[in-house]
């Protein structure tokens, strides 16, 4: 693993500096930030200055406190539906390649179906139905986001369910979950572990665009796309406030897909 | 060509499935609401008379296909029914926002197609020189930005900084299409940076890969310019996966226009529909929702059918 590290290109180094940033900003967030994560300290959108390291925001709390909750909310967030989504999607991919038949050919129909209708519209739709709390927001993008990993997994799953090992696993009598977890699973997992770095980034967008629309994380808790929306309005005054939450947002997802074209290198061979 | 024609039947067959499926979904998912839709909307407040009228007047006393079977005749003869919130009918606000969708949209399209395709044939035939890595770079770095993002750092540099241009696209229908291309040009440029990046590199991609062929090597042993191979040789070939990708894209972009419309406020559909969303308002939601989904599913079925009949391979295969 180390010496793994060690081969890295220097973008993938960076990349694995700012996930490793975020992550321990947001474990140790109740430990670095200086006021209450909704505690109004100032006035509104006050500049940067030594009591304010990033200013305070549109209701005059402490903008670096908030940023720092922030990371924590949204990527905790984005990290449990991401991996309900592959615990949804792979497990349905597996028993889809596995079983094959009507099964197969009714969970793929539905699939394209799902897949077909765009996704941001999906979601809103049944937000509007469901109101928008923070399990219907979990559960709704674990759902649309698992449809593209039931793709992969089943296409990997497909591969692997051919090979002779499977084959004589099931001559043995072997059930349906010892051959996915025993055979499926452990073979599957390389190409799965690049698609996650992938679908994070998507759902970690995503999640920041529904709250930057108002429906997903709701004020008072902290969240960067909910702060670009709260703080949208001090553009216009010149003040750039929504740029460091937004900023922050981007700042992940190029960090994240750093990683992921590095793995994807890894992974595809040496083709270059 | 027979095969063609009966590729494209199928597909049509396909996605006209699709939107039969997803109008039941959108209905039954209504139906799905805790309570009815009379509760959600009157409160728990409502006595059980004004619950029962309001319950009449939509007409949720019917069984459920009935219901359905009338709302999409109502729908496929363009009444959507009223809005809960302000009781004006749904097709009535809708008309307006959704041609100024499809504006933004065009307007888009117009600066991106070009601009992407341009990039990308330049990026594929300079491959592997710092001008291709500073340009995957750039749209790489794109494609990983959320939209608003961009958005607010155009609205920084141009109308705070540089006070070109509006940062909020008001229009309304008396404006001359000069003005409206202006007030809209900073939205627009959003949404170019966004679509641009994943065009350009599709492109890039597709040409590269007809690059690799026996016929480009014929071409260069013969001694034809780069330059030549590339606009004669590679681009026609590569036409169909290129034709593919802008439909695709085109399909995203009438989506990925929420955000934008948002922070621009800019009165389309998308807006529209997350106000609704937020005040539940549930057949201006139904009613968009399903004109958003017809829109993309109908892009992505032009992009099938355009690349099939641009594929030589599949004009002449047999099965």
């Amino acid at each position: 693993m180390l010496s793994l590290l060690r081969q890295s290109p220097l973008s993938a180094r960076i990349g694995l500096g700012i996930v490793l940033f975020n992550c321990l900003v947001a474990v140790f967030a109740p430990l670095i930030a200086p006021y209450e994560e909704t505690a109004v300290v100032g006035d509104v959108w006050e500049t940067v200055s030594a009591q304010f390291f990033l200013g305070t925001d549109h209701i005059g709390r402490d903008l670096f406190t908030r940023m720092v909750y922030g990371a924590r909310n949204t990527i905790a967030l984005a990290f449990i539906t991401t991996a309900l989504s592959f615990m949804f999607g792979s497990l349905l991919g597996f028993v889809a390649a596995v079983k094959g038949g009507w099964i197969d050919q009714l969970l793929s129909r539905l699939i394209d179906v799902i897949m077909s209708f765009p996704t941001l519209i999906f979601a809103l739709m049944i937000l509007s139905v469901l109101g928008s709390s923070i399990p219907t927001l979990i559960f709704t993008i674990a759902l649309l986001d698992s449809t593209r990993v039931y793709r992969l997994s089943r296409a990997v799953a497909m591969d692997i369910e051919v090979m002779e090992f499977v084959e004589v696993a099931r001559l043995r009598g072997e059930g349906l979950w010892w051959i996915i977890r025993h055979e499926i699973l452990p073979n599957a997992l390389p190409p799965l572990t690049a698609e996650f770095g992938l679908r994070f980034c998507f759902v970690f967008l995503f999640i920041a665009s529904l709250s930057f629309l108002g429906l997903g994380i709701q004020p008072p808790l902290a969240d960067w796309g909910g702060m670009v929306r709260e703080n949208a309005g001090a553009i216009t005054f010149g003040i750039f406030t929504p740029l460091i939450p937004a900023g922050a947002i981007a700042f992940l997802t190029v960090g994240v897909n750093m990683i992921v074209d590095w793995f994807l290198h890894l992974s595809s061979g040496l083709h270059e | 060509m027979k095969n063609v024609i009966c590729h494209i039947l199928k597909r049509i067959g396909a996605s006209l499935a699709t939107i039969f499926v997803i109008s039941l979904i959108i209905f039954i998912g209504v139906e799905l609401l805790p309570g009815d839709v009379a509760d959600t909307v009157l409160g728990q407040s409502a006595t059980p008379e004004t619950v029962e009228a309001f319950r009449k007047e939509l007409k949720l006393d019917l069984p459920p296909h009935i219901r359905y079977v009338a709302w999409l005749k109502n729908f496929v003869q363009g009444d959507f029914g009223n809005s809960l919130a302000n009781k004006r009918p749904v097709a009535e606000l809708i008309s307006w926002r959704f041609s100024n969708t499809l504006f933004l949209a065009g307007t888009t399209a117009l600066i991106a197609v070009p601009l992407a395709i341009l990039l990308g044939i330049l990026a594929a035939f300079y491959r592997n020189t710092l001008y291709d890595k500073v340009i995957s770079t750039t749209t790489l770095s794109f494609i990983s930005f959320p939209e608003f993002f961009v958005a607010y750092i155009l609205i920084a540099l141009f109308s705070v900084k540089m006070e070109l241009f509006p940062s909020i696209a008001m229009i309304d229908p008396h404006m001359g299409l000069g003005r409206k291309f202006y007030t809209i040009l900073l939205p627009a440029l959003t949404l170019t940076c966004v679509v641009t990046a994943h065009m350009m590199r599709q492109t890039r991609a597709a040409i590269i890969n007809v690059l690799a062929s026996a016929y480009i090597e014929m071409a260069e042993i013969k001694g034809i310019r780069r330059l030549r191979i590339i606009i004669h040789h590679a681009f026609p070939n590569s036409l169909s996966p290129v034709i593919n990708v802008v439909a695709v894209n085109l399909a995203y972009l009438v989506v990925g226009v929420v955000i934008v419309e948002v922070v621009f406020v800019y009165p389309g559909l998308g807006q529209l529909l997350v106000d609704s969303v937020a005040k539940r308002d549930l057949p201006v939601v139904q009613a968009s929702g399903l004109i958003f989904s017809i829109t993309y599913i109908g892009l992505n079925l032009l992009a099938d059918v355009l690349s099939m009949l641009s594929n030589p391979k599949l004009r002449q295969s047999q099965f």
